[in-house]
């Protein structure tokens, strides 16, 4: 066997296999969801996982958005449920509502939070520059959740403030 | 071929500071007197005697013998156990820890106190021998060697191993150093009975050694070095008298192999080129001598800079590796029973199928948490420190006191468990030279001679708590005050609660000790005390009593503590009452009920009236049975204060591993942690104050709006 022959082989066969794979890109990326009939997105590299509906471990006296504690193999995550936040669509739980667990590290700590939408559907690559910013009319989202806007085709989906998401409130005694 | 044995240094150290501190805490216990005692720490001596000379740590070596034999002395009864000898042996074992701890370090202990603690056990032994002097001496040693040469002996040392010495661990080239420190030292190997290289058995030793030694140590202490060999080898020990005979002129088949070493000068050359045969495995034997002495080098150079930090093993019980087995046992089979599944399966398995995955999924449960176990050490840990220091304290400070421990099963995060134990001391030795009053005061005062130091820890609503106490003079707020007015920290006319004046205490630069002694007193203390306890999460509350004493309370937070639980249900929901808050759990009976102040509901048991609190209402749960007769009651107590929790259903008891829910989300009120139950769903822990607090605060509220509609 003639070393040199297989050695200048192996550059091709990597060169093949990484055809047809599209990770080079330019932008960032953003997973988009749905929630009622609007598209919403959030920076991808923030995603931990995606999660189908299971029945949370209930908090007490929280709000009544935060639907409880699940355990992540072994971390303790909480979930919000984002329609309910928003007061978008119906709060229906069936086999198709996701969970898409969010980390976000600020000064060395990290949190992780499961947040609950209708569907996970696409994933947005997007030039910083398009996307724009939202009008100042407020809809029942607040304004400091939503970081702008980006057009797709003819839709349009907002983008979320991953940060201002994992903002818990406190709770109040009912 | 050499056996690395710097790999079971560390194994020795940990030894070492287990025998270390079992001789110290039985010395402690050797006043009361009785003969097993004594032959325990003969014991711990004797191995750290043994394995110091294995590893060539002559100082410990040497230093421990005088202890060893002023306690065989004690043992075989030729001496009386006095108190004066008792506190030299203390001072001995802290000489002794020093010593070890530099040997760790691959630095030289230059400490006085072990000079003058070995001179006095030299007196004491009534022995004015060499033992003494070389003790003394010996860290003078290497250095006088040069000038005072003419007075050193010159030892001819003939050392023949058998074949099998280094299979037993034994390594020559650690012998000819532990000679090293005695004085100059040649080496001279002798290679005639090396067998040819086809016959040679890697693992055999075929070299024998002439060794000249010029030092002024006896012929025991050279025996000494070779004690642990002696019965593998042939020793031959002579004094030459005549200076000059040194044979300079190697034979030519004889290098010089092992003499490089003992210098420590690895950089002299591997040796010329190899002259025959035989000469060559010779070489590559050498040159696995050296390498090994060179991997030492690099191994020491690699420690020192990780010297400071905390990576350390784990001493863990016998118990936590054994229930590691067994699941790990479980494993095995539970795996072996799918793998069988599935060699022909079909769909009339699938039912033993998910029931093997189910198996597997618990399994594996319980050795996550049986791992995470491991971490968790009781508290005695930090705790066994403190006898030994208070009887220090008080033989310094010439008060009496008694110290008592409790809770010391208490089990704390290894990492909690290391960085609160200087805190601790410096809490302790205020309790011993601030708290305590001397003798004549405490009678004047009507108290018992003996002041008492209470350490006590006990888990409380997800925290674990760590009180000092002590029954002195307590802390006097007005002179707290007015050294807080002088350094201007208070403003002259502010009014404070007792507890903000007693946090004062913490500030930097604070003390109100009249006289700085050597123990406490300069005012660096307490803030750093302060300091290190937040920066585990956890806070420091004073409470003090003029006259009475005071008491240190440290919160510390159990991230990864374990408790032991009861499982209540609760609606379809399982929450999880810390076993150590609950008195008893009864069924109620209707004729213990008594209904007051409107819709408050106690329930009589024996003496007490306990308040019913219904969790579902607490935690606003739709629950199975809102009706207070017949529902089943946890009676727990905090704070002194018996509530009734109303629960659904009691479930199983079981250890839970607590975690936090800060980390992803926030402190809940009422709730101090949450765990991982079994079947993977995660399940609330209770946190009794807090319940108590959200009960209260609901009153409140009740309250309020009763007025409100009143008016």
């Amino acid at each position: 066997m003639d070393i040199q022959a297989l050695a200048s082989q192996i550059p091709e066969q990597g060169e093949q296999s990484l055809e047809g794979i599209d990770f080079i890109t330019s932008g960032d990326q953003y997973l988009t969801f749905i929630l009622g009939q609007e598209q919403y997105c959030v920076d991808i590299l923030c995603v931990e996982e995606i999660r189908s509906w299971e029945n949370p471990t209930k908090i007490p006296n929280a709000p009544l958005h935060v639907k409880g504690v699940i355990n992540m193999r072994g971390i303790i995550v909480p979930i919000i449920d984002l329609r309910q936040k928003f007061k978008i669509g119906e709060l229906i739980y069936c086999d198709t509502t996701v969970v898409i667990v969010l980390t976000v590290e600020t000064d060395a700590k990290k949190r992780t939070i499961g947040f609950v939408v209708d569907a996970v559907s696409d994933v947005l690559n997007a030039e910083q520059n398009e996307v724009k910013s939202a009008p100042a009319f407020g809809g029942c989202i607040p304004q400091n959740y939503i970081d702008g806007l980006l057009n797709v085709g003819d839709k349009v989906v907002t983008l979320l403030n991953v940060n201002a998401l994992q903002v818990i409130e406190l709770h109040k005694l009912s | 071929m050499s056996i690395d044995l710097s790999q079971f240094i560390p194994s020795f150290l940990e030894e070492s500071f287990e025998g270390l501190e079992l001789m110290e805490s039985s010395l402690l216990n050797l006043e009361a007197g009785d003969n097993e005692t004594i032959h325990s720490i003969f014991r711990a001596a004797h191995s750290i005697k043994g394995g110091a000379g294995t590893f060539g740590f002559n100082k410990v070596t040497e230093f421990t013998h005088l202890v060893e034999t002023l306690l065989d002395e004690m043992r075989d009864g030729r001496r009386d156990i006095v108190q004066s000898d008792v506190e030299i042996l203390l001072d001995s074992v802290d000489c002794m820890r020093l010593l070890i701890e530099s040997a760790r370090d691959e630095e030289d202990c230059q400490d006085e106190k072990i000079t003058q603690t070995s001179a006095l056990l030299a007196k004491t032994l009534g022995n004015d021998s060499q033992s003494d002097k070389s003790i003394v001496d010996n860290e003078a040693t290497d250095a006088d060697i040069a000038e005072n040469g003419q007075d050193k002996k010159h030892w001819q040392i003939q050392f023949i191993p058998e074949h099998q010495l280094v299979q037993t661990g034994n390594d020559p080239l650690l012998l000819f150093n532990a000679l090293a420190d005695f004085g100059q030292v040649e080496v001279q190997a002798n290679i005639d009975n090396l067998p040819p290289l086809t016959d040679m058995n890697a693992e055999e030793l075929y070299l024998h050694w002439q060794l000249s030694l010029i030092s002024d140590c006896s012929e025991d202490e050279i025996k000494e070095i070779f004690e642990w060999v002696e019965d593998e080898c042939e020793l031959i020990i002579s004094l030459k008298t005549n200076e000059n005979t040194q044979t300079n002129n190697t034979p030519k088949n004889q290098r010089s192999s092992a003499e490089n070493l003992a210098d420590d000068n690895l950089n002299s050359s591997v040796g010329s080129a190899p002259e025959n045969n035989q000469n060559n495995d010779l070489t590559e034997n050498k040159k696995a001598v050296q390498s090994s002495a060179l991997d030492k080098k690099v191994i020491s150079t690699e420690k020192s800079p990780a010297k400071k930090s905390e990576v350390g093993s784990i001493r863990v019980g016998v118990d936590k590796v054994d229930s590691l087995i067994n699941l790990v046992g479980e494993l095995v089979i539970t795996q072996s029973m799918l793998s069988e599944l599935g060699n022909d399966f079909d769909l009339t398995k699938v039912e033993r199928l998910t029931a093997g995955l189910e198996q597997l999924l618990q399994n594996t449960k319980e050795l996550q948490e049986s791992v995470m176990r491991i971490r968790m050490l009781p508290i005695s840990f930090a705790f066994n420190r403190f006898p030994r220091l208070i009887h220090d304290l008080s033989k310094k400070t010439g008060k009496s006191i008694e110290l008592i421990i409790k809770g010391e099963q208490t089990e704390l995060d290894k990492t909690v468990m290391e960085q609160i134990g200087d805190p601790l001391v410096h809490l302790v030795r205020n309790a011993a030279d601030h708290g305590i009053e001397t003798a004549d005061v405490r009678l004047k005062n009507g108290k018992p001679e003996t002041g008492t130091i209470t350490l006590d820890a006990y888990h409380q609503g997800g925290n674990i708590v760590i009180e000092i106490n002590d029954d002195g003079g307590g802390i006097n707020r007005q002179a707290v005050l007015e050294k807080a007015i002088e350094k201007g920290i208070v403003e002259p006319n502010a009014t404070l609660t007792d507890s903000q004046v007693f946090d004062l205490l913490f500030e930097p630069g604070f003390s109100t000790a009249k006289e700085v002694s050597d123990i406490s007193g300069r005012g660096v203390g307490m803030d750093v005390v302060k300091r290190n306890i937040q920066s585990l999460g956890g806070r420091i509350q004073v409470e003090s009593e003029q006259g009475k004493g005071s008491t240190f309370r440290v919160h510390l937070p159990l991230t990864l503590a374990i408790l032991d639980g009861q499982l209540v249900r609760v609606g379809s929901e399982v929450y999880i009452i810390p076993l150590i808050a609950i008195v008893e759990s009864l069924q109620i009976q209707s004729k213990f009920i008594n209904r007051v102040s409107g819709d408050l509901v106690l329930y009589r048991l024996r003496e007490d009236n306990v308040p019913v609190l219904p969790i579902y209402q607490l935690f606003n749960l739709p629950a199975d049975n809102k009706e207070v007769n017949n529902a089943l009651l946890v009676v727990v107590e905090a704070d002194g204060q018996k509530v009734g929790l109303m629960v659904d259903d009691l479930l199983a008891q079981q250890q839970v591993v607590i975690k936090s829910l800060k980390d992803n989300y926030q402190q809940v009120d009422g709730i101090s942690g949450a765990t991982i139950l079994g079947d993977g769903s995660v399940s609330m822990i209770l946190d009794i104050p807090g319940m108590i607090n959200i009960a209260l605060e609901m009153a409140q509220k009740n309250q309020k709006m009763l007025e409100q509609e009143t008016v």
